[in-house]
């Protein structure tokens, strides 16, 4: 089983490095088979492993080399594939290789093909890291690996200009790359904040041996690691207050929102709290701190997506609000729930972003909803897709997103949290209103898209086909939940819904889904028959146009932090770097030239002058020397 | 037999002198020559008081082998000597700044 | 007795070194340096350095002086060296300061006292002077000698080929014209 391991790991490695070797060359075809078929040998392994593990029970644990042994600190390249890595392996594994026979698709036309690919092998290497690594330092290496590639790709059309907020949101490409990296960054630290407090109270960083002892140290001391490494989860699954740089991601190439921004990258937070459930099982006032916030961030995120018109931004508001689901399943206990979300979330919105991508090619990279409308005639498998994700997205039977929603709703009843559940249950309907605002406003009503003068067509087969394992699992997920509970409970703790819960089941799924039909009927009625745009409701509603802009957050961000962080740093170059560094520098070099230049006449050719200088350099040291011994 | 040791020293720091005067002063290679022969003399006559004040032979043993690369020096730099005067047709060192910077 | 010797050679040498470096003439120069390195001889044989003074006289007053009175036959010997010296409070400051600081450095008594030497001679205190140093010359100090002598040959092929590059060439015809040094020269 081990090679299984090493080949899951390494694949996605010689897939990018093979990639790299055609980097600057034109598109060579055979890189996007290449990397396809390496991914997929990767995705093999993971399903052999998967398997593997669901027979034996038993955890597979390799250990590649010692890494870092200084002292006390001793790590190994380690890596351990037990039931929660080898589910996100499969998930991650199954998503890439969708993302990459996609991308054969997508950026077919593209001049730099192959360096995308490189790029995006690179990820799923760094991804498989940080879910495979058995101790802390590793997760750590993967979670930035995975930040640097988001970096790039993110920014891959990176010579696009930057624009001002009323035309682009995020102001392009490079601008929304760097601002996802320094948000991550900011975050980062909290992360190894936590990872040298666990280090620093534990002498260790490996999984096992971390949590076998986690209960020896005192509380204060837990809630503190608990809340560092949460910081850190917080900047990769974009919570809030971290949350702007996912909508301006969307400036990266669509098959990158799809595979880093919807299905993987961004679940990472929500995987660490996964992995760290001993340590968050002991502080559960922290655990409930995360479920209020991701609950907030479902109501928060949901409500922007009510309002905005760009295809892509809909999905990532969307995504950070199933972020949000997932961080209140796993603040309230309910480990594998989180995990079954995620899993089952990857499915449809990576299948919901990549239909998006269809959708973008076929409206030559327009973006804004009020300009499609009618493409169903047209794209029809895309449609279907769409449609798939959306219902699974709203919860609706007999779809994914309906079990795995559900169960997040019941959670938070049972744990008499009627609050969140209120709040989750007000998002599930927000979310059907706005998939289906989308789809309606996409694929139904007036062809609007003959003002802007495109020519829609649907995307080549063979992309439509790789669509398919993912439309495939979006729809039969749901049913695999009991199998998923007996796997994964191996590992994670067991959650009981109570007596008083199992009796209200029923009623609470009805209610659920009556909230998401009612979203759908909403939405149906006011966009499916055409848009019917009120102006003057645009420009004037403040609520509408809070919303739009985004709860004016980003505006704030620049003032409160980018503005004066600017003008400190013009401070700090005019003032301090011209003044004073720069001015001893230059001063030391001028000090050098002119005792050079005036030393220059010494060198004068005549060797009895030469002569002169070093017979005073010898009494020099003499009469020193003489002056030295009549001292003693 | 009178302990002589401190007045070779002293001589020997005075013909070193003596040999630096000249060579400072001096403006002809050739006295140059002469003027270091002058203070490797010097050290020779150091190096042979101490080494008999301390009855160790290695003193000796070193002034031997000052005089033999004394030898060879004088060898070399004559043969160069007369090249440069070949060439240039002067000895005088004021004349020859070809190593001008 | 030695130490009347030693003045007298003391005074002797200091005199003529002297002569040596600010004499005008090269023949006089060399002439006072030849008899200071065989005095210098003779305060070697005071302190029973037999074998340095020998050595002295053999390679030094012998030896090295021969070849200067040979090389002498290449340049204008008897003319007076026309030199413009270098100012005499400079040459008097730097050596004197060297003089005083080298005396008082070897007059102060510290010296000698942290000197701790374990004699090489060791059992060799019934030889005289050129025994022991013919012992200790071809045992500790073999190698030193014998690359002493390669230096030796190598310095003489060396000052062969140097100096009888096209000897058979005078002098003033070789460069006549070419060189403007020269040209200066033969005006005059």
């Amino acid at each position: 089983m081990e090679s299984y391991v090493y080949i899951a790991l390494f694949a996605p490695l010689v897939s990018s490095l093979f990639a790299a070797l055609f980097a600057q060359k034109p598109k060579v075809q055979l890189v996007g088979i290449a990397t396809s078929i390496l991914i997929g040998a990767a995705l093999v392994a993971s399903v052999i492993l998967l398997l593997d593990i669901e027979e034996t029970g038993k955890a597979v644990s390799v250990n590649l080399m010692d890494w870092i042994v200084v002292g006390d600190l001793d790590t190994k390249f380690g890596f351990t594939v037990d039931q929660v890595t080898v589910i996100m392996m499969t998930v991650v594994t199954l998503i890439s290789t969708v993302v990459h026979v996609y991308s054969n698709y997508y950026m077919e036309s593209d001049k730099s093909f192959n360096r995308f690919f490189s790029y995006l092998s690179a990820f799923v290497f760094s991804m498989m890291i940080l879910v495979m690594s058995d101790n802390f330092l590793g997760l750590f290496i993967g979670w930035e690996g995975v930040g640097v590639c988001s970096w790039l790709l993110i920014g891959f059309w990176y010579h696009k200009k930057d624009e001002t907020r009323d035309v682009n949101p995020s102001i392009s490409p490079s601008w929304a790359a760097n601002e996802a990296f320094i948000m991550n960054r900011i975050a980062d630290l909290g992360m190894l904040v936590g990872i040298f407090l666990i280090y620093w109270n534990l002498g260790t960083l490996k999984y096992t041996e971390v949590f076998a002892h986690i209960g020896d140290l005192s509380h204060a001391m837990l809630v503190g690691i608990g809340i560092a490494l949460f910081i850190g989860a917080m900047g990769k699954s974009a919570q809030f207050p971290l949350h702007t740089w996912l909508a301006d991601a969307m400036e990266g190439p669509t098959p990158v929102s799809a595979l880093i921004h919807a299905a993987t990258m961004v679940t990472a937070g929500v995987y660490l709290v996964i992995r760290a459930n001993p340590l968050y099982s002991q502080i559960p006032e922290v655990g409930y701190g995360i479920a209020v916030l991701g609950t907030f961030v479902a109501i928060f995120a949901a409500s922007m997506a009510l309002v905005n018109r760009d295809l892509k931004r809909v999905i990532a508001y969307s995504t950070l609000s199933q972020l949000g689901y997932m961080f209140a399943a796993a603040g309230l206990g309910a480990y594998w729930v989180a995990l079954f979300h995620l899993a089952a979330h990857a499915a449809f919105k990576a299948l919901l972003f990549i239909g998006a991508g269809n959708v973008m090619h076929a409206m030559h990279d327009e973006l804004d909803m009020f300009k499609m409308g009618g493409l169903k005639k047209v794209m029809g498998w895309t449609f279907l897709y769409m449609g798939i994700g959306s219902l699974a997205l709203s919860g609706i039977y007999p779809f994914a997103g309906f079990f795995s929603k559900d169960t997040i709703l019941e959670v938070a009843f049972n744990e008499h949290t009627y609050g969140i559940w209120f709040v989750l249950w007000l998002t599930a309907g927000l979310t059907a209103f706005y998939s289906f605002r989308q789809v309606f406003l996409v694929f139904f009503g007036d062809e609007r898209y003959h003002e802007i003068g495109a020519h829609p067509h649907e995307a080549k087969p063979y992309a439509l086909w790789a669509m398919a394992p993912l439309a495939i699992a979006a729809v039969t997920v749901g049913f695999f939940k009991e199998d998923f509970v007996e796997f994964v409970t191996k590992f994670l703790p067991e959650y009981e819904m109570s007596e008083h819960t199992e009796h209200m089941v029923v009623i609470l799924t009805i209610i659920t889904t009556l909230v998401a039909l009612t979203g759908i009927v909403v939405a149906y009625l006011k966009y499916a028959k055409g848009l019917k745009r009120d102006l003057e409701f645009e420009q004037n509603n403040k609520i509408y146009k809070l919303l739009y802009n985004q709860y004016y957050i980003p505006v704030i961000y620049d003032r409160v932090f980018a503005k004066p962080y600017k003008e400190l740093s013009d401070i700090a170059w005019k003032e301090i770097d011209m003044q004073v560094v720069d001015a001893s520098v230059d001063g030391i070099a001028k000090f050098v030239e002119k005792s050079g230049d005036a030393s220059r006449k010494a060198q004068n050719g005549n060797l009895s002058s030469y002569l002169n200088w070093m017979a005073a350099g010898l009494v020099f040291i003499t009469v020193i020397a003489a002056i030295a011994v009549a001292v003693q | 037999m009178t302990d002589l040791t401190t007045q070779y020293l002293i001589l020997s720091a005075i013909l070193f002198s003596i040999g630096l005067a000249g060579v400072l002063r001096r403006k002809n290679l050739l006295m140059l020559f002469f003027a270091t022969e002058i203070m490797l003399n010097a050290t020779n006559v150091a190096f042979a008081a101490i080494s008999v004040h301390l009855g160790d032979l290695s003193g000796q043993m070193f002034a031997l082998f000052i005089i033999a690369v004394a030898a060879s020096e004088v060898a070399v730099g004559l043969g160069l000597l007369i090249l440069i005067y070949k060439k240039y047709g002067t000895l005088d060192l004021d004349n020859l700044s070809i190593m001008k910077g | 007795m030695e130490a009347i010797a030693f003045y007298i050679f003391a005074i002797l040498i200091t005199g003529l070194f002297l002569v040596t470096v600010f004499s005008r003439n090269i023949l006089y120069s060399m002439s006072s340096l030849a008899a200071g390195m065989v005095l210098i001889s003779g305060l070697f044989f005071i302190i029973r350095a037999d074998f340095l003074g020998a050595v002295q006289l053999v390679v030094y007053s012998g030896a090295i002086m021969a070849l200067y009175a040979f090389g002498m036959m290449f340049f204008d010997a008897t003319r007076d060296v026309k030199e413009k010296n270098t100012s005499k409070y400079l040459v008097f400051l730097l050596s004197g300061f060297s003089a005083v600081a080298l005396v008082v450095i070897f007059s102060a008594p510290a010296i000698g006292k942290h000197i701790e030497v374990e004699p090489i001679a060791k059992g060799l205190g019934h030889l005289d002077n050129v025994h022991a140093i013919g012992a200790v010359l071809f045992t500790k100090y073999l190698i030193p000698f014998e690359v002493a002598a390669v230096m030796l040959l190598v310095a003489m092929i060396a000052g062969i080929v140097l100096a009888s590059k096209r000897m058979d060439e005078s002098l003033s015809e070789v460069y006549v014209g070419t060189d403007p040094e020269t040209e200066k020269k033969e005006q005059k």
